[in-house]
């Protein structure tokens, strides 16, 4: 008997979770629309806010717009692919996961492949339009290097995310209720990124829009697809560099994932 | 009787105050959302001319700062574990004891909740007052009402989540029921912006026609002391109202699904 390939087995993994998750069709109905409903909401909230100063940070409607939905877009993709990674410590508690390191593929690809949520595929196809939406209505000179970038940059926000949600999972090898802790980075990054990172203050927004990148998610992306200079004084050549900043992001995650799998003990019962 | 209701409420305090890394982790990130939303909502207030739907900067920290410790006392985004019981068929046994499942769980919710004022709630509140600075009541008063807005809050957040368990004798699966509630409530409650940014015939229909804005909103309004005492008790009133309602719908939909209760093999 011939042995499947990788692919085919991560694809038999998905199906069977696709399957599984459709089983109370009502349920999943009620679910799958819901969260769109939720994403929907967030960019709502931004706009009431919006609405209050007529203005958010000095910008206005069509750059908050590209801002809010280019997190969005962002942050439902990679909760889409590894939004339930964070599912480790319950895999850690139960003992689990020593099962998931015995078969011969990455931990982590398994890992996605049996937490993956499909109810999620509502809220990215929802971020991915509005984001669309938004490049339509916003003023940019489009040339080949804009265009280039806007296509590629919801993704590299995307993998920025997917660093953080490993990154976050990964505590629980040490700390298993740290669930809290990660969520403060994850579900916190896509509201502190939804917003113009000028409107935060003091040591807060340096810390989270240089220090640990969340301004290159959809700030600085924005700023430089629309050609406009930063409040904050940081350099133009900068707004462009969220690929690197996210490859940084990506390399620290999996580095601190294998880290993590090599120091695992299991729960010793 | 009053040793029961006393044991199952410290049992319910024990049995959160276990975990104490998760309320370390918990009380971090309210402190994080804290800290992001108060910017926010600042920063709207200065575009604005000062003030966000009548909130000036004290009471806007209040808002964020309270709201994010009242957060984990309301608990508003944990389910009961009522559902996995109705679904696995456990609630057979706790129907058969002598003190009625719905008390059971109010009793074992307040002390969940006394534990929360105790952590989540007070973390957050004293590191909003150090770094931002919050509203001080002018009333003696309002603290008393504040104390008894959030019990009422709790209140009407146990009733609805112990609808929704209940949901589960005719759905058996509540995830989808769940995710409604969570938007539903996170919006109609004041949790992401002030209901008074909203037209002003919506929020009031939110008022007057649900209980969610007694999630939230109600006692955060007391403690802010928006619209003085008079308002202050009407909040509280129509808070009182909505537990007394839903505790009835919650003793009526009991009934009717302990009716469609089939045991495995009966």
């Amino acid at each position: 008997m011939a042995e499947p390939g990788r692919l085919t087995i991560y694809t038999r993994v998905l199906r069977a979770q696709i399957r599984s998750q459709a089983q109370y069709r009502l349920s999943f109905a009620f679910e799958l629309f819901a969260s769109m409903l939720t994403n929907a909401l967030d960019i709502a909230t931004v706009f009431v806010l919006f609405s209050v100063g007529g203005g958010l940070g000095g910008f206005g409607a069509r750059e908050v717009l590209l801002m809010a939905a280019l997190s969005a877009a962002s942050f439902a993709t990679a909760d889409l692919t590894m939004g339930n990674v964070d599912n480790l410590r319950v895999y850690i508690r139960r003992g689990v996961f020593d099962s998931l390191l015995l078969r011969p593929l990455s931990a982590l690809g398994q890992l996605m492949a049996v937490t993956f949520a499909l109810r999620r595929v509502g809220r990215a196809v929802l971020g991915l339009t509005l984001y669309t939406v938004a490049l339509c209505v916003a003023d940019i000179d489009w040339d080949i290097p804009r265009l280039l970038f806007a296509i590629v940059v919801p993704f590299t926000g995307a993998a920025f995310f997917c660093s953080l949600f490993v990154a976050g999972a990964t505590v629980a090898f040490w700390w298993i209720e740290s669930g809290e802790v990660a969520n403060a980075f994850t579900y916190g990054g896509r509201d502190f990124t939804s917003y113009p990172s000028n409107m935060y203050g003091g040591w807060f927004r340096d810390l989270f829009t240089l220090g640990l990148g969340f301004g290159f998610v959809a700030y600085f992306p924005a700023l430089a697809l629309t050609g406009q200079p930063d409040p904050l004084g940081v350099p133009g050549w900068l707004h462009w560099c969220s690929p690197l900043v996210t490859l940084a992001a990506m390399c620290l995650a999996a580095v601190f994932w294998r880290f993590g799998v090599r120091h695992y003990r299991s729960t010793g019962s | 009787m009053p040793r029961v209701q006393l044991a199952l409420t410290s049992a319910g305090f024990r049995r959160y105050a276990t975990y104490r890394q998760a309320t370390v982790a918990g009380a971090f990130t309210n402190t994080v959302f804290g800290f992001l939303r108060c910017y926010i909502l600042l920063s709207v207030a200065a575009t604005a001319g000062g003030t966000v739907a009548g909130y000036g900067g004290p009471e806007l920290a209040t808002y964020v700062w309270m709201g994010q410790g009242l957060l984990a006392v309301v608990a508003s985004w944990d389910q009961l574990d009522l559902a996995e019981r109705v679904r696995s068929g456990d609630v057979v046994a706790d129907l058969l004891r002598p003190v009625d499942p719905l008390w059971t769980y109010l009793w074992g919710e307040l002390g969940r909740a006394c534990f929360m004022v105790l952590t989540r709630f007070l973390v957050p509140t004293l590191i909003g007052a150090i770094a931002f600075g919050l509203y001080r009541p002018q009333h003696a008063v309002t603290y008393a009402l504040f104390a008894l807005s959030t019990l009422a809050a709790v209140l009407i957040s146990f009733c609805c989540r112990y609808l929704i368990g209940l949901s589960a004798f005719w759905l058996l699966d509540i995830r989808g029921v769940t995710v409604f509630w969570v938007f539903v409530s996170g919006f109609a409650s004041g949790l992401y912006f002030p209901l008074a940014v909203l037209p002003g015939w919506l929020s009031t229909a939110l008022w007057v026609a649900t209980p969610f804005p007694g999630l939230m909103q109600g006692p955060l309004d007391v403690m802010v002391e928006r619209g003085g005492i008079g308002n202050a008790l009407l909040v509280c009133v129509g808070q009182v109202a909505w537990v007394g309602i839903l505790l009835l719908v919650c003793k009526w939909a009991q009934a009717r699904a302990v009716r469609k209760l089939v045991v495995q093999g009966g």
